[in-house]
């Protein structure tokens, strides 16, 4: 068993996740928690599904330029293109100094939106990474 | 066979030897928020499948409908106006009235709540009824009485179970049961959004396909000392588990304290022991009338008549049609 | 909440929002608290609650202001409390003039920018002048607007050039606070509340009696709000409507009290704290702006004044800190510690703002991670229009969104918009880990931290965002290895280098600890900080988001304790940790009176002991633990050590709690009412319609509907308001894929009044088209008495309601139209969040129709209403009733 935390809304609610022959088998409340008091919503109830649902995809998919379907891609394939892309964007876009010859030291090229549901952890490197490589139209659902 | 009806401990009855003591449910409809968690809980913890048509069902909030096969818990919503809420307090003020179980030490004001100046209906003149319903594991409970292969069997806990490898889905249960709660589970899952990727096509097998399910009241979890999954997940406590004493004890308290807030309408449903079913396991305190829930007023296991087992059952399936009826009509006053 | 004597949920559905969370307000109401829910529909949360009082959505302020104005003028607010711990006595300066003296504008409105300058809004200074903001002075509000600076108040009021003040502590004073919040709310009454909200005298005079019958020193009343405050042009005003009244009342900073964000993400606060926003840097510092950042001696000068009271004077040991986290070795005193490495802001960068720079082929790549635009954000369809100029996007996630696949299945391809074989934009989806595949922290919505541990691996090529970011940044930065490029320094010289195992996975723990900070040099080098009163300015201390310090103190994952919640007391302080320094309830010196004792028995938690020379209680005192109650420092020494032994709002650059914001707020310093960009009403107030700073968009793909009064009003003659429903997630991405949710709430629907069904012919349960000056959409129609036509200004205001959880696309187990493609796009200026929960829309029976036709019945509509890209974004409605030069307005 391992205790965890609800992914859906803000308020907190623990959870205890089961695992047995490393796959997840049950999720619930943790009676623990002073926030939840072991309780769950029907949300927070269908976590498990969350994870092992028939639906989820667990695949890279990519689609090029003009496609009518997905096709398959590795990871590692994946990563290394998107990060040509980046690079490429980023000295195409790039903006040194503005019209007053004030540094800018910027892309306006390259944009990210999400983090609300992510870890403080994951958003503080996605910041990171993005504010040194000059990107700052990073957003995410709290201006939603 | 043990006895066929009125008072008994079900436990005893089923010649268990020892001294649990009955474990149900108090649903507490009064303070449900109508989120389901119970609804998903119970299905997410018994692998039951999803079974709605994934269409709007036409009944408010409600697109589950009714207690079946794959759902053990299903929360009905009511939108009533003021006429029905007055008749309401009405007709529990008159269950007082009568003399119907004293709940509780009576409140200064019940003479007459109406002139309390704690005078509660703030919102008067509308309400949203939200209420879980369950399996009430019937004192005398139809579906075991007349389960031909001994498939279903009264738990240690008072609780009545299906034994999944004894069924041969015979369905006689299902006429049995006087408030139409154990069904056949159909072999196969509703057909979901036609043009999906091909990974929503392996739904994972429909288990216990074809034969009678319903709660467990979780047996499976009562064995390892866990609370059922509905009432563990439940935010706002409105589904309690314990002992079916203290159960009934909390339920007449809570009926009480409402009336003393003004709020006759409160009643009980499955506390008295001296009705059709010798009492339920899952009591309920409920703000109408039963059948504007969906509840059989006055539910009779068959065998407590047997000879008239059938013409009862005929008329329990009648009752809950005109309960339906009642409530969609209830949903539109 | 669970102490609260009477609880107001107003912009919040939080029975059906966040239900569990609710039982502590069931709690509360099982002990005799008084809960009412004050919102356009009845829902669970009205259902369960002891009332329910039907509000037109947008109208708020009207409510809260009347409610402030019922307080003061039959003297029901809290004496003592006012008159110590809020800037009520406070003088403002004389050149200021309010909303009531010129026909809903304050001072200073600049037609031209359609923006304020706030510098007549300040606090008198001795002599003649105003008190400024720190640095070069007042920044004027369209510049501070375009930073979206009112965010950057997430942990602390705005800064100030110094904090003496002048008083008047009889508060008879014309220019005192306390007369100008007196008289600018005078005309808020119950019979305006009639009029402009809907409210019957009857249900005012019940919420009234009920919040004041249940504030003062035994009592205390707590307000809960969600995005049915913020979702509005004028949102941050809602707020700080309800700021007023709590003040005034003597609610915050209590139990039972204060007025509670209630967040719909599990790390949405965690995301603003250590921000994915364009705004920001960690801990609420501000992202440099081109011209007023320029080096970072101004940059330090004008966010937190050394000589204006509370922590923020300390603002440079938590920037230079930061810095020494990113940038390490490379950080130091002759580089100015490595700020020219941050990237400059010339304007607002906002997420829409990026959209729009999408459409106009500036935007080249996009990152989606765990967010579908495509359904959730306002305008769907501009939303996916501009992806499909996108050259590349990346979309993470657990399942296949509509943000993902809206170039083969998405409501443009049916409409015949965008053809599948013309989009160049090449999609990247990668599949992520779900919360129990990674371990890591989430800031729920009291500011608490807590970890997850990792249960098992994730399946497949599924990641978590920290690997993937992680192996991202290690890519780029090889691929850059050997460049020479000035430019490229940041990404080089960046502090990248996190432990991993053996699956490359990094150590979340590494990186929580980095947030936390270290001592860099002295006897303590390298160990974990332990609060960031310890952080420096001098580049000894490194700390990645300085509120959070203290979280990995001693070097223990604070965000894991766990002891359980039954074995401790009431503020639980040692499940989790809350920011800041584990404090449960903020500004909790405020619990006491100004001697130091508690208010009541009843409401105890901190007070200050005499024989041990300190605050102790409940909790973790919120204020310089050895501060006498009586002590009143010189407030020219500035920082921490000006706050006097009552000025319990440390985070204030006067101690103070404000009822009148002299800076910060670019909208107005008192909350004012202003009607929706869209609305058949007629503002009753002021000549004024709508705020006069919102931000528009007059573009023509970004219509709106004309306003009561205008020609065209009546084609689009009611109000939707959107929302959420318990057994769906946001845009549906956690939801609609999971049959256990989707059979719950399979289907999109409306919900209308039995009367607009009658008016329009609409079928229960069967289709009806909501039209809108963007788009048009079809739902299911559900006829209930629970939404109630209003009668407004005379007339009746019809309300329909639209769940916005379904987007079109064929993936997901149930899918459908989705609500937000029918809204616009206007901002608030201080946060730039759209309105979403208020705008105009006619319905009628029957589905859609489908492709151009689909186009050409939204067109007829505009063509009919006269809708022009001007329509409805005129800063100021009517310039010779508000004394503005009708020549300077664009």
């Amino acid at each position: 068993m391992v205790q965890s935390i609800c992914p859906y809304c803000a308020v907190g609610c623990g959870q205890r996740v089961y695992v047995k022959d490393e796959k997840v088998v049950q999720i619930e409340g943790d009676p623990d928690s002073p926030i939840s008091r072991g309780r769950l919503c029907p949300k927070g109830s269908a976590s498990e599904q969350l994870v092992n649902s028939p639906g989820r995809q667990t695949k890279v998919l990519y689609r090029a330029p003009r496609s009518t379907e997905w096709e398959r891609l590795d990871l590692g394939t994946a990563v290394e293109m998107i990060a040509d892309r980046f690079i490429e964007t980023r000295r195409r876009t790039w903006q040194q100094n503005d019209s007053e010859g004030r540094l800018l030291r910027r892309t306006m090229g390259i944009a990210s939106l999400g983090g609300a549901t992510l870890d403080n952890e994951e958003n503080y490197l996605i910041k990171k990474l993005f504010t040194a490589a000059g990107a700052v139209q990073v957003e995410n659902q709290a201006r939603i | 066979m043990g006895q066929l009806s009125g008072p008994t401990d079900p436990t005893t009855d089923a010649h268990w030897e020892h001294n649990h003591p009955r474990k149900g449910f108090f649903t507490d409809t009064s303070i449900c928020i109508g989120c389901k968690a119970c609804e998903v809980a119970c299905k997410e913890w018994n692998h039951n499948p999803q079974d709605g048509n994934l269409e709007l069902l036409g009944s408010s909030y409600d697109n589950t409908g009714s207690l079946g096969a794959s759902t053990w818990r299903h929360v009905a919503f009511i939108e009533q106006g003021q006429e029905r809420i007055t008749q309401a307090r009405e007709s529990g003020r008159a269950l007082v009235n009568l003399g119907m179980p004293r709940i509780g030490p009576p409140a200064p004001d019940s003479s007459d709540p109406a002139e309390a100046d704690t005078t509660p209906p703030d919102t008067a003149d509308f309400r949203w009824l939200m209420s879980s319903d369950v399996c009430k594991h019937c004192t005398h409970a139809g579906c075991l009485d007349v389960c031909p292969t001994g498939a279903l069997f009264r738990t240690e806990f008072g609780t009545v179970v299906v034994q999944d490898d004894v069924c041969n889905g015979c369905g006689t249960c299902v006429a049995g049961c006087p408030f139409g709660v154990i069904e056949r589970r159909s072999n196969g899952t509703v057909k979901v959004a036609t043009s999906r990727e091909d990974q929503h096509d392996e739904h994972p097998a429909v288990p216990n396909a074809g034969i009678a399910q319903k709660c467990t009241l979780c047996y499976d979890r009562l064995v390892d000392d866990q609370t059922p999954a509905c009432a563990k997940a439940c935010p706002t406590t409105s589904i309690k588990f314990g002992d079916h004493d203290a159960m009934v004890e909390t339920a007449k308290e809570r009926v009480a304290d409402l009336h003393a807030k003004g709020l006759t309408e409160a009643r009980l449903y499955g506390a008295n022991e001296n009705d059709g079913v010798g009492g339920t396991g899952s009591v309920f305190l409920l703000l109408d009338e039963p059948e504007v829930y969906g509840l059989p007023p006055d539910p009779r296991v068959p065998t407590a008549d047997l000879p008239t087992m059938y013409r009862r059952a005929g008329l329990a399936v009648a009752g809950m049609a005109a309960a339906a009826a009642l409530a969609f009509l209830g949903g539109r006053a | 909440m669970a102490n609260a004597d009477c609880i107001v949920i107003q912009g919040s559905n939080m029975a059906e929002c966040h239900p569990v969370g609710y039982q502590w307000v069931a709690e509360a109401k099982a002990r005799g608290a008084k809960v009412i829910h004050v919102d356009p529909r009845f829902t669970r949360t009205s259902a369960v609650s002891d009332k329910h009082i039907p509000i037109r959505a947008g109208s708020d302020v009207v409510l809260l202001g009347a409610l402030i104005n019922y307080v003061i003028s039959n003297d029901l607010w809290f004496k003592e409390y006012v008159g110590a711990y809020t800037n009520a006595a406070t003088l403002v300066h004389d050149d200021y003039r309010d909303a009531e003296d010129l026909g809903g504008l304050f001072s200073g409105f600049d037609a031209g920018k359609g923006a304020y300058d706030t510098s007549s809004w300040g606090y008198a200074e001795r002599g003649e002048g105003a008190i400024d903001e720190p640095g070069p002075g007042s920044e004027h509000g369209a510049d501070a607007t375009a930073r979206a600076a009112g965010h950057s108040y997430g942990s602390g009021g705005p800064p100030l050039e110094h904090a003496e003040v002048q008083r008047d502590d009889s508060l008879q004073d014309p220019r005192t606070v306390f007369q100008i919040v007196k008289r600018h709310y005078a005309r808020y009454t119950a019979e305006m509340v009639q009029d402009m909200c809907g409210i019957s005298v009857a249900d005012f005079e019940y919420l009234v009696r009920a919040i004041t019958d249940n504030s003062g020193r035994d009592r205390t009343t707590c307000f809960a709000y969600a995005v049915g405050w913020t979702q509005h042009s004028l949102g941050a005003q809602f707020i700080r409507a309800a700021a007023i009244l709590q003040l005034l009342l003597g609610n915050m900073g209590r139990p039972g009290g204060g007025i509670m964000a209630l967040r719909g993400h599990a790390s949405i606060q965690g995301s603003t704290d250590i921000p994915t926003l364009f705004n920001l840097l960690p801990g609420y510092l501000p992202m440099p702006s081109a011209g007023r950042h320029d080096s970072l001696d101004e940059y330090l000068a004008t966010i937190g004044s050394k000589q204006q009271k509370g922590y923020w004077a300390n603002a440079d040991a938590y920037t230079i800190s930061l810095l020494k986290a990113w940038w390490g070795e490379a950080a130091n005193a002759d580089n100015d510690w490595a700020y020219d490495y941050l990237p400059r802001l010339t304007g607002a960068h906002g997420t829409y703002e990026t959209v729009m720079g999408m459409l106009d082929d500036e935007v080249e790549g996009y990152f989606l991670l765990g967010q579908n635009p495509a359904v959730g954000s306002a305008h769907g369809r501009m939303q996916r229009l501009a992806m499909a100029h996108l050259k590349w996007m990346v979309v993470r996630d657990l399942n296949l969104i509509e943000s993902a696949t809206w170039w083969k299945d998405g409501p443009e391809i049916e409409s015949g918009e965008l053809r599948t074989e013309d989009i160049e934009t090449e999609v990247f989806f990668l599949p992520a880990a779900t919360h129990v595949e990674k371990a890591g922290s989430f800031t729920q919505t009291q500011r608490l931290l807590q970890w997850r541990h990792k249960a098992v691996a994730p399946p497949g090529e599924c990641q978590s965002e920290l690997q993937f970011f992680f192996e991202l940044g290690q890519r780029i930065r090889e691929k850059l290895a050997d460049s020479d490029d000035e430019r490229d320094r940041p990404l080089l010289d960046l502090t990248w280098d996190y432990p991993t195992d053996k699956h490359g996975d990094p150590d979340p723990e590494a990186v929580l600890a980095e947030i936390n900070g270290r001592h860099l040099d002295g006897p303590d080098a390298g160990a974990p900080l332990s609060a960031y009163t310890e952080l420096r300015a001098d580049g000894s201390t490194a700390a990645g988001c300085w509120i959070y310090t203290g979280v990995y103190a001693d070097g223990v994952n604070h965000a894991a304790n766990r002891k359980p919640g039954q074995e401790q007391g009431p503020a639980a302080s040692e499940w989790g940790w809350a920011w800041p320094a584990n404090r449960r309830i903020l500004y909790n010196r405020a619990s006491a009176d100004p001697a130091g004792k508690p208010w009541s028995e009843r409401k105890k938690y901190i007070w200050w002991d005499q024989d041990q020379g300190k605050w102790i209680g409940d909790d973790v005192p919120d204020f310089p633990v050895d501060r006498a109650p009586g002590s009143h420092p010189d407030p020219s020494v500035g920082g921490p050590e000006a706050l006097s032994g009552d000025d319990p709002f440390i985070m204030q650059a006067d101690g103070k709690g404000w009822l009148f914001a002299p800076k910060g707020l670019l909208d107005g310093p008192l909350p004012t009412h202003y009607e929706a960009q869209e609305s058949p009403v007629a503002n009753a107030l002021y000549p004024q319609q709508q705020s006069p700073a919102r931000l528009v968009f007059p573009r023509a793909d970004n219509p709106s509907a004309p306003s009561a009064g205008t020609k065209g009003a009546d084609i689009y003659p009611y109000v939707f308001t959107t929302y959420r429903l318990t057994e769906h997630h946001t845009a549906g991405g956690m939801s609609r894929w999971l049959p256990y949710l989707s059979e719950l709430q399979p289907e999109m629907f409306c919900e209308v009044s039995p009367e607009l069904a009658t008016e329009r012919g609409l079928e229960p349960y069967g289709w009806a088209t909501i039209i809108s000056p963007r788009s048009a959409i079809e739902a299911k129609v559900l006829v209930t008495d629970r939404m109630v036509p209003l009668k407004v200004g005379g007339h009746t205001v019809h309300q329909i309601g639209l769940p916005y959880h379904w987007g079109v696309g064929n993936n997901a187990v149930v899918s459908g139209d989705a609500a937000n493609d029918l809204l616009g796009v206007t901002l608030d200026p201080n946060v730039q969040i759209q309105e979403s929960k208020v705008a105009s829309c006619d319905i009628r029976p029957g589905r859609r129709p489908r492709g151009e036709e689909l186009l050409a019945l939204v067109a007829e509509y505009r063509e009919r209403a006269g809708v022009t890209m001007e329509t409805g974004n005129a800063a100021v409605t009517n310039p010779s009733a508000e004394g503005v030069d009708p020549t300077l307005e664009d």
